[in-house]
């Protein structure tokens, strides 16, 4: 995202506001004036009273509850494999040598396909949509950790070398903290990309989950209630990935004042299908 | 000069050679270079670019070994990194996620000392380079002359008898390396080290070293060692004398008319 901060000003602000307001009469206002009949297109206000009812009820908390276990259980769960088999990777010549093969032709499959059979082995349960989210979740955080820890530079290695420094210090002292901005940009792709394979997963067969409730409210027609679902979800991503934003932020202490990391995609959008992983101009997913 | 070598040798070179493997063919990176340094002395190795003046450094760094011939820091051949050198790089190479005081005392980490003992002389240094109060600054706030002086303090922090500078303010603009150069030859008068200064500036060279060890490049040899005899402490002044002129003369022979050094 380009830095918008000279633009929000007291004037700019009310104007954001208006233009809301003008888009969502725009929307309540549609069916009556294109003509759109209301379980293609429902009326903001028919949104609004959905949203109202499931999460007065209960219902959108009990499901999101289930989505949110679901995503961060397999976010952690791939997010780790992915960060400690990207260390083995990067350390071991060796190893590095015999699995890039298999990972190369990973890469190259959209891992989401896998989620049918996930649910086939797994179940309706839980199992298959953290078995989903975190296999798609390991491939970026294996793939930019590999990057990070190989983003050191020569100069410095030769440094610490010079200075005595072994190889398990060349790797704490630098190798590692060069990374970071690395992996930090590969959790917030592991992240969203974990949010997707669990809604696609409940979308083929769950017993609860956004995912499941918003396919079964497509089912009876319900579309309204189908898009105050698309709002929790957003507002889940949006949650997951500012939370992600904050914690790089003090992690990566040393670039906050205004510069610009290697990990870009701090800012790029949550939910948008398989965009990620490809076109996150990220300089580590491209090798 | 003469006698100094042979009274105390900090760092002898005694015919070292380098060859390494490429694609085509082998490749004759350093011939018979032979050089001493004696306590205090300040040495330039000068010569242009591709000479093998870094690959020098990283044999002395003990990083890549030589092909043939020794190497000796105070008396002892070398086979990996010492700790009595300090080395300062072209460019600053500080550790970004660390503050200028925890940059300067990285080799302290590095060896298991215990940085407690050694906070007071880091701050020490960085007072001498004129860099109080930035101790808890971290590299990207400051600017490159900034940098390369705490690069410059964390070559220090173990009071090596050796410095090596290769071609450390060459990133800097001619006026901050200028200054820069001033502020080396005082920092080198107050702290008794003897000192290799790697560069490809001739006027620098003159500037600051005693002896002025000129190198070609292809393979890289000696071509000549020039004592510099003009007095300490030199000014900036002085580059415009006569006599400095003539040593950059004389040196400007060995690269051509045309100068194509600097």
């Amino acid at each position: 995202m380009p830095d918008l901060s000279s633009l929000d000003t007291a004037k700019n602000r009310i104007l954001s506001i208006l233009l809301l307001c003008l888009v969502l009469v725009i929307w309540q206002a549609s069916p009556v004036l294109f003509k759109i009949p209301a379980f293609i297109l429902p009326s903001a206000f028919a949104v609004a009273e959905g949203l109202w009812r499931g999460l007065t009820n209960g219902l959108y908390l009990y499901h999101g509850a289930v989505t949110l276990f679901e995503v961060l259980a397999g976010f952690a769960l791939g997010g780790s494999l992915g960060l400690a088999l990207g260390v083995a990777v990067a350390l071991n010549r060796r190893f590095a040598y015999f699995i890039y093969p298999y990972i190369i032709m990973f890469q190259s499959m959209p891992k989401v396909a896998l989620a049918p059979l996930f649910v086939l082995w797994f179940g309706l349960g839980v199992t298959s949509k953290i078995v989903t989210a975190a296999l798609v979740a390991f491939f970026p955080m294996m793939i930019n950790t590999i990057s990070g820890l190989n983003s050191a530079d020569k100069d410095r290695i030769d440094l610490i070398r010079s200075l005595g420094g072994s190889e398990r210090q060349v790797f704490t002292m630098l190798r590692l903290p060069s990374a970071l901005p690395f992996i930090m940009a590969g959790l917030e792709i592991a992240m969203a990309l974990s949010l997707i394979g669990t809604v696609v997963t409940e979308f083929l067969g769950a017993d609860a989950g956004l995912g499941m409730l918003m396919q079964s409210m497509n089912f009876m027609m319900d579309v309204a209630g189908s898009f105050s679902v698309l709002i929790i979800l957003a507002v889940v991503g949006l949650i997951l990935n500012q939370t992600l934003i904050m914690i790089r932020n003090r992690v990566l202490f040393w670039e906050r004042l205004g510069r610009v990391d290697p990990g870009a995609a701090a800012d790029t959008p949550i939910a948008e299908p398989e965009a990620p992983q490809a076109g996150n101009a990220l300089p580590a997913s491209q090798k | 000069m003469q006698t100094a070598r042979a009274r105390n040798e900090v760092i002898g070179l005694e015919n070292v050679s380098l060859f390494y493997p490429s694609k085509t063919a082998e490749v004759h990176a350093l011939d018979g270079i032979s050089l001493a340094a004696a306590d205090r002395e300040f040495v330039a190795l000068l010569g242009p670019s591709g000479c093998g003046k870094s690959t020098l450094l990283k044999l002395i760094a003990g990083l890549i070994p030589q092909s043939s011939g020794v190497i000796r820091i105070n008396g002892k051949r070398i086979s990996g990194p010492t700790p009595s050198i300090g080395i300062v790089f072209q460019s600053p190479l500080l550790m970004a996620w660390r503050t200028v005081l925890q940059n300067v005392l990285l080799q302290i980490e590095i060896r298991d000392l215990r940085v407690a003992n050694y906070r007071g002389a880091a701050h020490e240094l960085i007072r001498l380079v004129g860099l109080e109060g930035f101790e808890d600054a971290l590299p990207h706030q400051l600017s490159g002359g900034m940098q390369q002086r705490v690069g410059l303090c964390r070559a220090l922090i173990h009071d090596p008898d050796l410095l090596i500078m290769d071609e450390p303010f060459g990133a800097l603009d001619a006026m901050t390396r200028e200054h820069m150069n001033v502020e080396l030859q005082r920092l080198w008068m107050a702290q008794s080290k003897t000192i290799l200064f790697i560069t490809h500036s001739i006027s620098e060279a003159v500037f600051l070293a005693d002896r002025v060890v000129v190198m070609t490049p292809r393979p890289g040899r000696i071509a000549e060692v020039l004592d510099i005899d003009l007095p300490r402490e030199r000014t900036l002044d002085m580059m415009t004398t006569p006599p400095f002129g003539e040593y950059v003369r004389r040196i400007r022979v060995h690269f051509g008319t045309a100068g194509a050094m600097d």
